[in-house]
C-alpha cells in the first residue's frame, strides 16, 4: 500500500512540494456509455517501440504505439529513477494494459480498442505537452476514439 | 497526467485516468480519476494478475458514465491484500574482495566484474523467456555496460554515439540498463520476491553494481559539464535510496 502518509518524511515532503498545474475550471465532455466506448490508451511512462528514439531529458513529445504491438517490442526510457520498473519488466500490462483493454472489448464491456495508442514521458513540464495534446486530440477523433484512458507511472 | 486530461477534454475527448498520488490529483482536478494505493511504477497493481488488472480498469472506465465532474474516486483494494507477502530476496553472488588489490575502487571494480559475469547467465535465461533484450534502451550486453562505467571511473576515454548522444546520456542509460539487467536476472531465479520495495532494497543495498553507480554519480557531481552534474544530482540513484550513499 502506498499513501503519502507512509512515505519517509523527506520523500513525502518532496512529493508534496512538486509543482502541480492548476486550472480555473475543469472541462467536462459527456462520456459515452461504456458499451459504446472506443478507447485509446495514453501512458506517461516513457514507453516506445524498440525502433523508436528513446525519450530525452525534458522532452514533451509523444511516441505512437500501434494496437498490434507485442510486449517484447515495448521498452521504457523514462528518465526518472524514482519509480519501480520491475512491475513493467514482469508484465507490460502493469503500465500499458492493452491486453486487458482488448479483453474488456471481447467481453463487450467497451465497444472497441483504438488502432493507435500513445506515450509521453511524465518527467516534463505539463504545460509543454499542451500543444502536443491538442494535436493528438484531432488524431484521436479521426481514429473514432471517444474515450481516452490515461495511465501514469 | 492530469494536465493531459484537461487538454484532451478541452479539445472534446472524454477522459478517465488512474491516479497514483491522490494529493496531486486533488489539486489538478482532472475530469475523472480513480486513485489507487499502488506503488509508483505499478498503476495496475499486481503483475501477471489479469483479473485484478481488469477490475482496476473496469472501475476506472466506469467513471466515463459519471454525469458531471471532476470526479476523484478511490479504488477499494490494496495490491498486497491480494498478492500476499513475498519471500525475502538474496543475491546469489557473493565474492570476497581479493587481497592483492590495494585501492577500494580497484577492489570494488574487480568484484563488480565478477558479479556481472555471474549474473549474466540469469540475464540470458530472462531474455529467452521474455524474448526481449535484457538491456533494451542501449541494446548493449551487461558486460559492455559494466565496462562503460569502469572505463569512466578509471579515467579512460568513453566513446559516445555520433547521433547527438552526450557522455551524460550514455552513463545514465548504462546505469539504467544495468539496473534492468540485474532485476531481470533476479526475477528469473526461482522463488524470488516480486515486491518492488524488496527488489529495490536488494539492488541498492547489496550489489556491487549499485556502489559502482554511486561512484559514477560522485564523479558526475564533480564534473564541469552541466548535463553531467544534472545526471549526478537526479538521474542515477533514486531519492529514496540516497541515504545509503551519503
Amino acid at each position: 500500500m502506498v499513501r503519502l502518509s507512509q512515505y519517509s518524511e523527506s520523500e513525502r515532503q518532496h512529493l508534496l512540494d512538486l509543482p502541480c498545474p492548476t486550472f480555473a475550471t475543469t472541462p467536462f465532455v459527456s462520456g459515452p456509455p461504456l458499451a459504446e466506448a472506443r478507447v485509446a490508451l495514453l501512458s506517461t511512462a516513457g514507453l516506445h517501440r524498440l525502433t523508436d528514439r528513446p525519450f530525452a531529458v525534458g522532452e514533451s513529445g509523444y511516441r505512437l504505439i500501434p494496437k498490434g504491438v507485442k510486449a517484447n517490442e515495448l521498452i521504457m526510457s523514462h528518465i526518472s529513477t524514482n519509480f519501480d520498473r520491475t512491475g513493467f519488466q514482469q508484465d507490460v500490462n502493469m503500465v500499458f494494459p492493452l491486453d486487458r483493454l482488448n479483453e474488456l472489448a471481447d467481453e463487450g464491456v467497451i465497444a472497441s480498442v483504438a488502432d493507435y495508442h500513445y506515450s509521453f514521458m511524465g518527467a516534463t513540464d505539463p504545460g509543454g505537452m499542451a500543444d502536443e495534446a491538442r494535436g493528438l486530440a484531432e488524431i484521436l477523433k479521426k481514429d473514432q476514439v471517444n474515450a481516452v484512458l490515461l495511465v501514469p507511472v | 497526467m492530469g494536465g493531459l486530461a484537461h487538454y484532451l477534454e478541452a479539445a472534446g475527448i472524454a477522459t478517465t485516468q488512474i491516479s497514483l498520488i491522490r494529493e496531486h490529483t486533488a489539486i489538478i482536478r482532472p475530469p475523472r480519476a480513480l486513485w489507487v494505493s499502488f506503488p509508483l511504477g505499478r498503476p495496475l497493481g499486481i503483475p501477471n494478475n489479469p483479473g485484478f488488472q481488469r477490475d482496476v480498469l473496469r472501475q476506472c472506465l466506469q467513471l466515463l458514465e459519471c454525469p458531471a465532474g471532476p470526479v476523484l474516486q478511490d479504488y477499494p483494494h490494496d495490491a498486497e491484500e491480494v498478492a500476499g507477502e513475498p519471500a525475502p530476496l538474496a543475491c546469489p553472488v557473493n565474492f570476497a574482495p581479493p587481497a592483492d588489490l590495494s585501492t577500494d575502487l580497484g577492489s570494488l571494480l574487480h568484484r563488480f566484474r565478477a558479479e556481472v559475469a555471474t549474473m549474466e547467465t540469469w540475464y540470458g535465461l530472462a531474455g529467452e523467456r521474455k524474448n526481449r533484450p535484457a538491456a533494451p534502451i542501449s541494446g548493449l550486453s551487461p558486460a559492455r555496460l559494466a565496462e562503460i562505467c569502469i572505463d569512466f571511473l578509471e579515467g579512460k576515454e568513453v566513446a559516445v554515439a555520433g547521433d547527438g548522444q552526450t557522455l551524460a546520456d550514455l552513463l545514465r542509460t548504462a546505469a539504467e540498463d544495468l539496473r534492468s539487467c540485474y532485476f531481470a536476472a533476479i526475477l528469473a531465479q526461482p522463488g524470488q520476491s516480486t515486491d518492488p520495495g524488496k527488489l529495490a532494497d536488494w539492488f541498492w543495498g547489496e550489489t556491487c553494481a549499485a556502489r559502482v553507480i554511486n561512484e559514477v554519480r560522485q564523479r558526475c557531481l564533480d564534473h564541469p559539464g552541466k548535463g553531467m552534474r544534472l545526471a549526478g544530482k537526479l538521474l542515477l540513484i533514486p531519492r529514496n535510496q540516497m541515504h545509503r550513499f551519503v
